[in-house]
């Protein structure tokens, strides 16, 4: 792992949204809540978590879409955490997005040269050979036909679609982008092309990323590092093996059992947990992942964990009963139903996916 | 899965209490009976859209059977005409803009054609929609009880209000939700997404229909509450008796919960047969290539993912041949000039649209499932 | 069971782009705009009435050359071809090969002549009217939406401070008023100056239903990815507004604007009836119907081709209007 100095760093990053129902209820979504994180250039940090885990309010913060209520972003050394939009120039070019829906994100009236030259036109940049001739390398990079320069976005499919967003993004050369679920609106098959695109890319111009998505599986694919996001808060962070192999909190143990996968047939014997993830205008008290924890004691209710590294492990967790073990597998063939601790499979192993040949598990 | 052409249609209730055929695979929950006969049989169904651009061959002869008690997964990307066939089960084409053809028999009662007061006595009652997307599907001013209850009544003629009420709140009780008598009086917006497509649920069951079809029932749910509406689907099917057909682009939906498995593509049925044929013994190469491009948890994280190359065919200007043809590695002259039959692979019930030879189909099948990121 | 879901969600399945299979057949792209026009070109309701507006359009371009061509000047008199009590000879208001729509009762003038430049004068107001309006309600609305906070509460109410003002009461007050204002009780009130005030007074009344059609698909538009995309790039509020929102505005722009201009048509008409427009001098709609109305039942031609003119020229723009919606927005009406 890269040992320089953090790209990005962020501290106690928040934002609460007020909320006004009506004329009176008042009060506050707390959407992020004390976020820290670093992320060193050319690596890739997962940001997971289910619906209203905060991920995406995170990444439009990172990028200064959003005004953060609390915390500090550091890029580059230079806080950037409330700069204007003149201080920022310099950066933007530094610090890019992508976005989830591939139709909403490119403008239906501008043609892909106008939409991909956009970063540079807005920026005054005139990059050496015409705008045009690096609107037609940065489509090329990204796989697509040059000539279809002066064709409008209604006229590509979903992830063509998301390989002109990927180009934009690029335009200016970041050195780090944060991608907002890039691939989840995509079709399977698609999904694995972008997915591709965006590991050659990363390996290619050694980008940074930070990852946001709610499929475990795809993040595995791409993210060196993982944080596990939990109502607004990072509840485990650390390298991908580490996350997926020796799971320590309940919630990405139960996240990660969760994913029905195509290699087990049949009934999942999952950790099931009860209920939803509860509202953030109102989290519970402690730990915010009490109420579905299967772990959950009293202590759980009255203080609230830190993310601190315990034990032998490597990653930090934010849990008082972290867990041990690898995680346990999303099918049934291996550990017994909903058992919190499971037997000894050696990590990252699971019986009975699929194996290639005739390999069906008798059951 | 049967083969379309066995077996002829028979009154789904011919043998109520038959006894099922034991699942192998599903020791832990109840065991849910199987009927012999198939309740909904599909033949020859071919859906056409006329378009201001052309003509949308959205399902070009598709075929299956479903019995009682058991899940068909259709599986497929957008585009791929899933949707489109189960609309049509529930005869939910306009037929001025749509030309269904083929048949349909649901029960023993041939769908296509029907006048719509016909069908619409069938739907609800014998056969119930779960969608996609619970917040579209319920109406935002009515009380989610009120329309299980109306959902009730509707079928139910005779039924007081205050029967309706029971059992809409038996209903809520049995998909899970918690203090079913306070729900029912609440509104729509008052329900998170995982609880809104449990009422969605009960309003499918509360006429004890004898086929489900769910349309990508938990694509718009976090993953840790689409595993408890998967199984309480399982738990469901066992209870009531249903046939499920199960609409997904998921393959790790289909091989949880699904028993027989269709793979469409481009409006046609390229695979059919058990969840095991087709995920594990899987023969045609657009299967292939949905398999090892889904990201797994296992394997090597570092390797690329191989996706299928090329974009899905527009469904005006279809491929000539196997519509899958430009995006096949393995395509040769025949597949681009003929469309591929439907024929059985061998194993019992499995079937394979592909020109490849069997022999050289199954050498290429271990290779390519090979290539899938093992650990 | 609702089944509402049904017809889009079917056709949002087999809306493949066709982007991937026909890479190879040319690379001309059809912008929104050209899909648009040939969709228009399908509609034969709309080439029938975009046929009729270039028709009055041409007409009311080209009046002088009419007048030349046909002799007649719309203040000349021809009381020598009127009867006794003022009423025109021959048939039908006095149609002859000379006066093709005959004359007027009393003072003798030629209709045809009058209502070509009356034709000039109404579309003139209206579309001068119409644009006005939608300067001033893309400006505020634009801003309004896009910017949102206080400036969104000032425009809002400003908004509906206007709509709450009742319109044909300050027209009736105000009108004559201005014109007492700058010209006295003497001085003739020149033609310009009351179709300026015409103009104004539409304008004043007329902008807050588009502003607010532009408010609400700019808020929608605000929250769209691109614009966001936009923002992260380090755009400002011009290229936001200019080069990203308002190319996705032209379509409700262009369709408020079409059903507007006859809504002004009859405006005019209406206010230039009851005498608060334009005087007997400037010939217009409104003052032609108004003096036709007492030879009802004596000359009823006279009333007759004003009142077709104006129902075809309404008509037209209000067919043409919904023709060029349903060819922008294929998804509204259908």
């Amino acid at each position: 792992m890269n040992a320089a100095e953090p790209l990005l760093r962020v501290r106690g990053l928040t934002k609460h949204f007020p909320v006004r129902s009506g004329l009176r209820s008042r009060g506050l979504l707390r959407a992020v809540d004390g976020l820290d994180f670093d992320v060193r250039p050319g690596e890739t940090l997962g940001l997971v978590g289910e619906s209203g885990c905060g991920k995406s309010t995170t990444g439009r913060l990172l990028v200064r879409l959003l005004e953060p209520t609390a915390g500090t972003i550091e890029f580059a050394g230079r806080d950037i955490t409330h700069a204007r939009r003149r201080e920022l120039r310099p950066l933007r070019q530094d610090l890019q997005i992508i976005f989830q829906d591939p139709y909403a994100s490119l403008n239906p009236r501008h043609t892909v040269g106008r939409i991909v030259a956009m970063p540079l036109q807005v920026n005054g940049i005139d990059p050496p050979g015409g705008v045009k001739a690096r609107v037609r390398e940065l489509l090329e990079l990204v796989g697509l036909n040059p000539e279809h320069y002066n064709r409008y976005p209604h006229e590509f499919s979903g992830g063509q679609r998301q390989r002109i967003g990927i180009a934009r993004a690029l335009a200016l050369r970041p050195r780090l982008i944060v991608a907002d679920e890039p691939v989840s609106a995509l079709d399977v098959s698609i999904q694995a092309q972008v997915v591709n695109l965006l590991r050659d890319l990363q390996r290619d111009l050694g980008l940074a990323f930070v990852f946001i998505a709610h499929d475990l599986a795809v993040v595995r694919h791409f993210c060196q590092r993982v944080a596990v996001m939990y109502l607004g808060r990072i509840v485990e962070i650390g390298d991908r093996d580490d996350i997926y192999q020796r799971p320590r909190h309940p919630y990405t143990r139960a996240l990660l059992s969760a994913i029905p996968d195509v290699g087990a047939l049949g009934p999942a014997g999952r950790i099931r947990l009860t209920g939803e993830v509860p509202t953030p205008l109102d989290p519970p008290s402690g730990c915010r992942f009490r109420t579905r924890c299967p772990r959950a004691q009293e202590v759980c209710a009255r203080e609230e964990p830190t993310l601190v590294t315990r034990d032998d492990a490597r990653q930090a967790a934010a849990c008082h009963f972290p867990e041990a073990g690898p995680p346990t597998p999303s099918h049934p063939d291996a550990a017994g139903p909903g058992g919190a601790v499971v037997d000894a499979t050696p990590a990252g192993d699971g019986a009975g996916r699929l194996d290639g040949n005739a390999g069906e598990v008798a059951r | 899965m049967d083969s379309p052409q066995a077996a002829p249609p028979g009154p789904p209730d011919a043998h109520p209490d038959a006894p099922g055929t034991p699942d192998d695979r599903r020791p832990a929950v109840p065991q849910p009976r199987v009927d012999d006969e198939p309740y909904l049989r599909v033949d020859d169904l071919r859906v056409r859209f006329d378009t201001a651009d052309g003509v949308v061959r959205a399902v070009d002869g598709v075929s299956f059977t479903v019995r009682r008690g058991r899940t068909l997964g259709i599986v497929g990307e957008s585009g791929s005409g899933k949707s489109v066939t189960s609309l049509a089960v529930l005869g939910l084409h306009d037929p001025r803009r749509s030309t269904v053809t083929g048949r349909i028999t649901v029960g023993g009662r041939q769908l296509v054609g029907l006048p719509e007061d016909r069908i619409r006595r069938l739907r609800g009652r014998d056969v119930a929609m779960i969608f996609q997307d619970p917040l579209s599907a319920l109406h935002p001013y009515y009380t989610v009880g009120r329309q299980i209850a109306e959902a009730y009544r509707v079928h139910h003629p005779r039924a007081g209000r205050r029967a309706a009420r029971t059992r809409a709140v038996d209903m809520l009780d049995r998909v899970g939700i918690p203090q079913p008598a306070r729900r029912y009086d609440q509104y729509p917006h008052e329900f998170s997404g995982g609880m809104r497509q449990r009422a969605m649920i009960a309003m499918a069951l509360v006429n004890d229909p004898a086929l489900i079809i769910a349309d990508e029932p938990t694509t718009a749910l976090d993953v840790t509450v689409q595993a408890q509406i998967l199984d309480l689907l399982a738990d469901l099917q066992a209870e009531f008796h249903t046939a499920i057909v199960l609409i997904t682009h998921d393959l790790g939906v289909v091989a949880q919960v699904t028993d027989d498995v269709l793979v469409m593509y481009a409006g046609r049925v390229v695979e059919q047969g058990s969840a095991t044929q087709v995920l594990r013994r899987a023969q045609h190469p657009y299967t292939w290539g949905l398999l090892s491009s889904v990201p797994s948890l296992h394997g090597d994280p570092d390797a690329d993912l191989v996706p299928i190359p090329g974009n899905p065919p527009s469904l005006i200007h279809l491929p000539p041949g196997c519509a899958f043809h430009p995006r096949c590695r393995y395509a040769g002259d025949r597949s681009r000039a003929e469309v591929p039959r439907l024929v059985p692979t061998g194993a019992d019930g499995h079937l394979v649209a592909c020109h490849l030879p069997p022999d050289e189909r199954t050498r290429l099948a271990a290779g390519a499932l090979s290539e899938r990121r093992l650990p | 069971m609702s089944v509402s879901p049904v017809d889009p969600a079917a056709l949002a399945e087999t809306g493949t782009g066709p982007g991937g299979d026909r890479s190879g057949a040319g690379f001309v792209g059809r912008s929104p705009g050209q899909l648009a026009w040939a969709r228009l070109r399908r509609d034969r309701t709309g080439l029938v009435s975009g046929a009729m507006l270039v028709f009055f359009v041409l007409v009311a371009l080209a009046v002088p050359l009419i007048e030349w061509a046909y002799g007649v000047g719309p203040r000349e008199q021809f009381q020598s071809r009127l009867d006794g009590f003022g009423m025109p000879l021959g048939y039908a208001g006095g149609v002859t090969g000379e006066h093709w729509f005959g004359l007027e009762p009393g003072l003798g003038r030629d209709i045809f002549i009058r209502l070509v430049h009356g034709l000039r004068t109404s579309l003139f107001i209206a579309v001068a009217a119409a644009v006005t309006t939608a300067v001033i309600g893309v400006v505020l609305g634009t801003v309004a939406g896009y910017l949102g906070g206080w400036v969104d509460a000032v425009v809002n109410w400003v908004t509906d401070l206007t709509l709450a003002m009742p319109f044909l009461i300050i027209a009736l007050a105000l009108t004559p008023t201005l014109a007492l204002r700058f010209y006295g009780q003497r001085d003739e009130v020149p033609a310009a100056f009351q179709i300026g005030v015409l103009i104004a007074v539409f304008a004043l009344f007329g902008w807050t239903s588009t502003a607010r059609l532009v408010r609400g698909q700019v808020i929608a538009l605000r929250e769209r990815e691109f614009v966001e995309a936009a923002r992260a790039s380090g755009a400002g509020l011009g290229h936001m507004l200019f080069r990203q929102l308002l190319p996705n505005l032209w379509a409700p722009i262009l369709v408020s604007f079409s059903l507007a201009v006859p809504a002004y048509v009859t405006g005019e008409a209406a206010l230039s009836f009851i005498g608060v427009g334009l005087t007997d001098a400037t010939p217009s709609f409104g003052r032609m119907i108004y003096r036709s109305l007492d030879y009802l039942q004596t000359d009823p031609a006279y009333v007759f081709f004003p009142g077709v003119t104006i129902f075809a020229l309404v008509f037209a723009f209000n067919l043409f209007g919904d023709a060029l919606r349903d060819a922008l927005d294929p998804k509204s009406s259908r």
